[in-house]
């Protein structure tokens, strides 16, 4: 997996492409976001549209950002999920937990709103 | 009836679990199940396989993990044996509960039962061996759903 990350309007946007599995991506988004949230930023938006295959390891790992942005007092969205990471956040009932964008702009705009 | 069988005995290694998803997913590909399909058949044994390794041997080198997989004209069946202390399945808290939403671990077996049309768990005394079943004419359906 590879992560980039940008700043938009105050928002750090995480681009994310591959897979995020056990031994794959997982240590690496765990460390990219446990930086983040020791900067201080409060509103990240992770971009999982190259994001083709996630294992129940890598879904762990999108509840673990969540909350470590929000015991941060911060903020964590989704963005342009791909099917199969769609299906299985919605089989596993987190779409009650998360909240999934699928327009860049309009997440950010989310984001200024809730602040 | 034509039954085509393939076997392999695993080191108790993460390098276990890609190869036994790719493995199981090639198989599923030349069974003639669709990609989606196939892709929830590897997901289901990549779970298998990593609790395996990880729960079941807990990585002990000494221990080996054993994946046959079994394409028959009516379903597709894999089994996952390991050598570990056996599995309390009873135990296993449910992911959807309210409380347990956001675990960042404990799905592993939810998912493999949701994609799967059948699974069993056996104790080994000792090792746990998962046998999960993808009923063919079901599986075609379903593809041919998701296709309209």
């Amino acid at each position: 997996m590879t992560v980039s990350t940008r700043q938009v309007d105050g928002v750090t946007i995480v681009d994310l492409s591959g897979r995020i599995t056990l031994d794959e991506g997982s240590t690496l988004l765990r460390d990219t976001i446990k930086q983040l949230a020791s900067q201080g930023q409060k509103h990240v938006l992770l971009n999982l549209g190259e994001v083709h295959y996630i294992d129940s390891s890598g879904i762990g790992e999108l509840v673990s950002a969540f909350t470590t942005m929000r015991d941060q007092g911060g903020e964590l969205k989704l963005l342009n999920l791909t099917r199969k990471v769609h299906d299985l956040i919605q089989i596993t009932k987190l779409h009650t937990v998360f909240d999934i964008k699928d327009d860049e702009a309009a997440a950010i705009q989310a984001f200024s709103k809730s602040a | 009836m034509n039954a085509t069988r393939i076997f392999y005995t695993l080191d108790s290694t993460l390098e276990s679990v890609d190869k036994a998803e790719a493995a199981v997913r090639a198989f599923a590909l030349k069974a003639g199940f669709g990609d989606e399909v196939s892709d929830h058949i590897s997901l289901a044994v990549r779970e298998a396989t990593e609790n395996a390794v990880l729960h079941g041997n807990k990585c002990d080198p000494h221990k080996h993990v054993t994946v046959l997989f079994e394409a028959a004209p009516e379903s597709f069946t894999v089994w996952v044996r390991d050598e570990g202390k056996g599995l309390d399945i009873a135990a296993i808290p449910d992911p959807l509960a309210p409380q347990n939403l956001l675990k960042e671990s404990g799905r592993g077996i939810f998912l493999i039962r949701a994609f799967m049309d059948e699974v069993r768990f056996r104790n080994l005394n000792p090792g746990t061996e998962i046998t999960m079943i993808k009923r063919v004419r079901q599986a075609t359906r379903e593809g041919q759903a998701a296709s309209k």
